[in-house]
């Protein structure tokens, strides 16, 4: 049995600890807004937070989230009022979308770090995050725009 | 009820109408308990009386802002309230037929083209059904009434009921024969930059992807897939697979052999422990290199004519200067970010499978095939897609196929999920390519001569669409974008060989374009500047006349600034395409470090698609497959060795990430012409854009994809 946190819920569940933790949180959880894209750490789809980091759940053993808490795309705020999430609506950034959830996981610890990135800053943040249909410059800007929305809102 | 019945309105149950008229006697059943009251005045569109608009959308959305733009056809004619308007995706119905195609397809850049008509049509029809309701209630003449955000009004506006509260009268009104279509300058959606309607699911995790869904009992599984395309089981050991943990059964099946277990990474561990010898056939000694000796060899004589001009070959002997070179392109794998995957609830009777497919009526027809049943009684559900750019539109249904397979030897729904491995490692890639061109100019430095031989595998041979697609022995999609060279050149010759090669190849996003872009916009620079011209204007010289090309040109080169000074070491390469009926040009702008490696600093690009639906989905579009062709451009390739593909993921198929992504500007020519493609459009001319900079900036002619930093190096 290994217990988990997530999204402030707490589980128990019988699986091996060597199992991805994506593949516990999508197929024994049904949170399937965590994507899988290469199963080596190379797309970033899958990302999520352990204890505030964001990290590629396609190489993460479970056993490494016992314990922790753990933030998916499903946990990151309610009715869509993340900035990024309002940043990402407003620049119309997604197309296909299936990479996003993994975009945004990895954009929002940007922001958390460094709330003002700049251009360079996004990229060596984000490039770990592959969007096959190519929506890079409008991620930049929702970024940007994220960045904007938060400090309004801290004032 | 009859299929011929279809797109008459009916009369429902509980007083509404008859929501499930349009749909297959399988769904019926399954809705009957849930069917809402509702107006249905054909297979497009149902208006509930909670006044939501539900439009069932008859394309595939994968990116390409579908399950916006195409409600915005229907929409602007209804005068529906946009914030009450929801899509669904079709069930397999002829109803649902691509209106040129004839089966339900999503491809080739035709959504918004082929349902322009459509789509308005239906929309127009069922807003004059609900005013006469409302006419018939108030007791009015219909004239006197209008309809407005999702209300029809009466004069000045004393008297408006909702769609909704219509629904039920609607339904019992018959529908019109004709409508009229408004004036495009009363439109007020289209034309309109509008917000995607799939856009606030895509940001909380909550859209669907066939990966996501499940269902009660549903097992997963993962295919031990053959080392060489066509090989066969010759024995299997499966005892160490059965051993792991979660593993239910191992199936062989004919696309390799299924590990069917609880869950994906059971299955995978499963398929890591299974021990199976091949048979590997004919296709075991390919290799890239031998391929590419062949199709040189070929290029050298003329293959089958797709077009012939005047006297190409004594043009080329009397020109004052001849300009000869040989271009090729790789395999590319399609590589769309959701793997693909399918789900099979197979039982006696009938069949449900929810997977992302571009290409329901061939899918439905593979799967009920192989369960041995009529399509009738097989259903797809069209989930999100996560990508397609053609690979989930196959001639062969393999993804669906498979898993049909798989669930109908272990009697249990089953959901087949593909690694990233096997689809880099899949086939059904995009050709590998080997042209030679020639090209002669008169002592003026005006071409007087062009022959292009191309050498690639059909894509459409062995398809249900080679006796249309292929014609005289040249199939249209391997010339296509060549055979069409639009420059004013008296003597043309374009040719083409068919090589049979044992690699499953497919169309790619783009198709023929994706490779004639970039071979026929890179050669016309080289004629160009063996002439003594510039590049722009020699273009612009032999396109006079054809004021649509003539257009994109010259946006973009204005707007790039096309012959101003630029910073250090940089340089301008311009390329313009035609492709699914789109014109485009762009301007990259590149600079090439010491040791060869290219940055693309930025792309300008002009696009006239005709009428625009939503400019800033035409944006988006052109942004994607400029993007999507850098890839190509400048990292895939997918390479073969003792008939094994080297490449198995990101790591070594790499993907252009944030940090090379250029800045990207699209500028859209105004047009009153009908809307045409831009999902492909965007993609042909990068590449020889890119292409021709790097000779701008470095003097070095880039002829072989993808651009390789090593022919590049400062002293190389």
């Amino acid at each position: 049995m290994i217990t988990l946190n997530i999204n402030r819920t707490k589980y128990s569940i019988d699986v091996d600890p060597a199992t991805p933790l994506l593949w516990v949180i999508r197929e024994n959880l049904n949170l399937t807004g965590t994507k899988y894209g290469c199963g080596m750490a190379q797309c970033g789809a899958c990302t999520v937070h352990i204890d505030g980091e964001a990290v590629r759940s396609c190489v993460t053993p479970v056993s490494r989230a016992a314990g922790k808490m753990v933030t998916t795309i499903e946990g990151l705020a309610t009715n869509l009022s993340h900035p990024l999430q309002q940043a990402w609506i407003a620049e119309d950034v997604p197309q296909c979308g299936y990479c996003q959830s993994g975009q945004i996981m990895s954009a929002a610890i940007l922001l958390r770090e460094n709330p003002k990135p700049t251009d360079s800053e996004i990229d060596d943040a984000m490039s770990g995050n592959i969007c096959r249909c190519g929506t890079y410059p409008r991620i930049r800007r929702a970024i940007h725009r994220a960045a904007q929305l938060a400090s309004r809102r801290a004032k | 009820m009859k299929r011929r019945d279809f797109l008459k309105t009916g009369t429902a149950v509980g007083g509404g109408l008859l929501i499930s008229f349009c749909l297959p006697e399988l769904t019926l059943a399954r809705q009957a308990g849930s069917t809402k009251r509702a107006f249905v005045p054909n297979a497009f569109i149902r208006i509930g009386t909670n006044d939501i608009v539900t439009i069932i959308v008859t394309k595939s959305e994968m990116g390409q802002g579908v399950y916006t733009s195409l409600p915005m056809l229907i929409a602007e004619e209804l005068e529906a309230d946009w914030s009450r308007i929801r899509v669904e995706s079709p069930p397999v119905d002829p109803a649902y037929n691509h209106t040129q195609f004839g089966i339900q397809i999503t491809g080739g850049s035709t959504s918004i083209n082929s349902e322009w008509e459509r789509l308005r049509k239906a929309g127009a029809t069922a807003r004059m059904m609900l005013v006469a309701a409302a006419a018939q209630t108030w007791n009015v003449n219909p004239q006197s009434c209008r309809a407005e955000r999702g209300y029809v009004i009466h004069g000045s506006g004393r008297r408006r009921l909702s769609f909704g509260a219509l629904a039920d009268a609607a339904a019992k009104i018959e529908a019109p024969k004709d409508v009229a279509l408004k004036d495009p300058k009363d439109f007020k959606l289209i034309g309109k930059s509008t917000r995607r309607l799939d856009t606030p699911s895509k940001v909380d995790g909550t859209a669907q992807f066939g990966l996501d869904v499940r269902v009660p009992g549903m097992l997963t599984a993962v295919l031990l897939r053959p080392p060489v395309f066509g090989a066969k089981v010759a024995r299997i050991n499966d005892e160490k697979a059965r051993a792991v943990n979660g593993v239910k059964a191992v199936v062989p099946v004919r696309a390799g052999v299924a590990v069917v277990a609880t869950g994906f990474w059971a299955a995978k561990l499963g398929r890591d422990a299974l021990e199976v010898v091949w048979d590997e056939g004919p296709n075991a000694t390919l290799s890239t290199a031998d391929l590419r000796e062949q199709y040189s060899n070929l290029a050298r004589t003329p293959g089958a004519i797709a077009r012939k001009d005047g006297d190409p070959v004594h043009a080329l002997q009397n020109s004052a200067k001849q300009i000869t070179a040989e271009y090729e392109v790789p395999y590319l794998a399609h590589a769309m970010m959701e793997p693909l995957n399918c789900l099979v609830d197979l039982r006696s009777d009938h069949c449900e499978i929810w997977t992302g497919t571009q290409f329901q009526t061939v899918d439905r027809a593979a799967a009920a095939g192989v369960a041995g049943l009529k399509p009738e009684l097989v259903q797809i559900h069209t989930t999100l897609l996560g990508g397609g750019f053609g690979r989930r539109a196959n001639p062969a249904s393999d993804f669906i196929v498979e898993a049909v397979e798989v669930a109908k030897a272990v009697r249990a729904p089953v959901k087949v999920i593909w690694t990233r491995e096997d689809d880099i490692r899949g086939g059904w890639y995009r050709p590998l390519w080997y042209d030679r061109l020639a090209a002669g100019v008169d002592a003026e430095g005006k071409p007087i001569a062009w022959t292009h031989t191309v050498v690639g595998q059909s894509i459409m041979a062995g398809t249900p669409f080679e006796s249309v697609m292929v014609k005289n022995g040249v199939d249209g999609t391997s010339v296509e974008g060549a055979a069409e060279l639009p420059y004013a050149i008296p003597n043309v010759q374009v040719d083409l060989h068919s090589p049979k090669v044992g690699v499953p190849v497919q169309w790619w996003r783009s198709v023929g374009h994706s490779h004639t872009g970039f071979v026929v916009e890179s050669f016309l620079d080289e004629v160009a500047h063996a002439a003594g011209k510039d590049p722009y204007q020699f273009r612009r010289a032999l396109l006079a006349g054809q004021p649509r090309y003539l257009g994109v040109l010259e946006l973009a080169a204005n707007q790039a600034k096309w012959g101003s000074s630029l910073p250090g070491g940089r340089g301008h390469g311009i390329a313009v395409h035609f492709s699914f009926n789109t014109y485009v040009a762009q301007v990259a702008e590149v600079s090439v470090s010491d040791d060869g490696e290219v940055r693309v600093h930025r792309v300008v690009c002009a696009v006239d698609c005709g009428r625009v639906v939503n400019p800033d989905t035409v944006v988006a579009q052109l942004e994607s497959g400029i993007i999507y062709a850098l890839t190509a451009a400048l990292k895939g390739e997918i390479t073969l060795e003792r008939g094994r593909v080297q490449q198995s993921n990101f790591h070594d198929y790499p993907m252009l990430r944030m940090n090379e992504a250029p800045e990207i500007e699209v500028h859209i020519v105004p047009s009153a012409e009908p809307p045409t493609g831009v999902g492909e459009p965007g993609v042909p001319p990068t590449a020889a854009a890119v292409a021709n900079a790097i000779f701008a900036a470095t003097g070095k002619r880039v002829r072989r994809l993808p651009i390789r930093a090593s022919d590049l190096r400062k002293n190389a």
